[in-house]
């Protein structure tokens, strides 16, 4: 099947980017520079990333709102407008279908951008569980979408909008224009640093994207996905599909704070439910000393030897796992039994046969420091 | 399209061979770099060890995955890039040069025949 194309396709080609499938897009996995500067670049300057397969939808009606309340785990109906908020959109079982951010445009009208790969399913779930109560439109083809981060991505971006963007706080949004080209600039991003996600109409993605490459400060570079995910693992930013999923709740992943239990919303009695139950497992985040050399990744079974005789047990599996860029070793995800999840617990993880120590910790693994 | 050194023999799993006296130098081919992305840890196995054609002999892990290393030939371990411990890098900056793995003493001399040649490599290349 054909691969579905951005509007910066060819931008990325001549870039002399390496593309590869992802979810049915061609998308640059990595330019010239590779992932590892990449990566350092968004941690010590500014990086470009090319973020248009992700999808974009408006929901709007004098009675959004009420629509909203019931699909959003956390509170995004109240959210004062020019606000953009982290949600999860949950199952009644509150296994997540997605996990996304909605920015609220005013009291009738919301946006919201999802995972590329649950665009298909987003929207259906939308509409099934919206009924008449709001209109759905699917923005996805006509929007592109991005993200400019690192320390000097507020500079940048401000600098070709006159000046206009830098006061606007963390998760809150405006519309501007970014070297004239109209956008829905939103203070957000996926890679743990500041900096902005711009989203603008698919024929003017090539003219930003240019704009902001020629401008660009030393040390600035356009980013790949290899480094999106090396960079958000390293903040601990959950990745649908790997860290979340239909078979995990919201709280089991440890995004408790984007899930309030005080309102009604599809997924809300199980999730209070399990609250009160008591959590069984956990996502915890491990590190594994440089010494150890071995990275753990996706899949691979964290083991107990001690608990049988000869075999081992699986007590939980990786979801996430790669190089540890800026903090050494290797870092990753596990959901593990809630006993083996508080910071300290020595893991045991069978990464190809070969029994490696991992040591559980909190919080991110990179921090930035706050400028 | 990417030409490849001619004073090398290839296998089918990306690894290349250079003569060096009595021993064969082997490293992994700037195709398989460039699939890899960049590397991060080269396990490799100690001299002295006697690896066979076609097992497992070390493993490569780069930002994004893990592959094995595959013998080309069967035999003894004759020498071990050791600098690839801590620069692994290297394998990137200079897969045919500082990024070479082992020395391979073969004991089957007609695995060596068995070898590809840059032509046959380069069209292997080609249909991938």
């Amino acid at each position: 099947m054909e691969r579905k194309r951005t509007p910066l396709w060819q931008v990325h080609k001549q870039l002399g980017a390496r593309l590869i499938d992802f979810g049915g897009w061609d998308m640059p996995v990595t330019y010239p520079a590779g992932t590892i500067k990449e990566h350092k670049a968004v941690r010590e300057s500014v990086g470009l990333f090319d973020v248009s397969h992700m999808g974009e939808a408006v929901l709007r009606g004098p009675r959004v709102r009420e629509a909203v309340d019931q699909l959003t785990s956390n509170a995004v109906a109240a959210a004062p407008s020019g606000k953009a908020v982290y949600t999860l959109l949950c199952m009644p079982s509150g296994g997540v279908v997605d996990d996304c951010i909605f920015y609220k445009r005013s009291d009738s009208e919301f946006f919201v951008i999802v995972n590329a790969s649950n665009t298909a399913k987003d929207l259906d779930w939308l509409r099934s569980h919206t009924h008449s109560l709001c209109e759905i439109d699917d923005l996805s083809e006509e929007t592109a979408l991005i993200a400019v981060q690192g320390p000097k991505a507020v500079a940048l971006v401000d600098g070709l909008a006159g000046g206009t963007l830098a006061s606007l706080p963390s998760f809150a949004f405006a519309d501007a224009e970014v070297a004239g080209v109209p956008c829905m600039a939103a203070r957000t991003g996926y890679t743990g640093e500041d900096g902005f996600e711009l989203a603008c109409a698919s024929r003017d993605a090539v003219r930003l994207w240019t704009a902001l490459m020629e401008n660009l400060p030393p040390g600035g570079l356009p980013i790949g996905l290899g480094a999106r995910d090396t960079l958000r693992l390293e903040s601990r930013l959950p990745l649908y599909g790997n860290d979340l999923d239909e078979d995990h709740t919201p709280l089991e992943a440890g995004l408790g704070w984007a899930v309030k239990l005080d309102r009604d919303f599809i997924g809300a009695a199980a999730l209070r439910a399990q609250k009160e139950r008591g959590l069984t497992r956990q996502l915890a985040g491990f590190t594994i000393a440089d010494d150890a050399r071995a990275i753990a990744r996706h899949g691979y079974a964290i083991v107990d030897r001690a608990l049988g005789t000869g075999e081992a047990a699986v007590i939980g599996t990786v979801t996430s796992g790669g190089p540890g860029i800026c903090v050494g070793g290797a870092i990753g995800l596990a959901y593990v039994p809630s006993g083996s999840a508080l910071p300290g617990t020595k893991l045991t993880i069978d990464c190809r046969g070969k029994d490696v120590p991992a040591t559980v910790v909190s919080g991110k693994f990179y921090k930035r420091t706050k400028s | 399209m990417t030409s490849f050194p001619t004073d090398l023999r290839y296998t089918p799993d990306h690894e290349w061979l250079r003569a060096t006296g009595s021993t064969w130098r082997v490293g992994i081919t700037q195709f398989a770099v460039d699939q890899l992305g960049d590397i991060t840890l080269v396990d490799l196995p100690k001299e002295g060890d006697l690896i066979t054609k076609g097992q497992r002999f070390g493993t490569i892990e780069s930002v994004k995955s893990v592959s094995d290393l595959y013998a080309p030939v069967s035999g003894k371990v004759a020498a071990v890039n050791a600098s690839l411990k801590d620069s692994p890098e290297q394998v990137n900056t200079a897969p045919y040069g500082a990024g070479w793995m082992i020395e391979i003493e073969p004991t089957e001399d007609s695995e060596l025949a068995e070898l590809l040649t840059p032509e046959a490599y380069g069209q292997h290349v080609a249909a991938q």
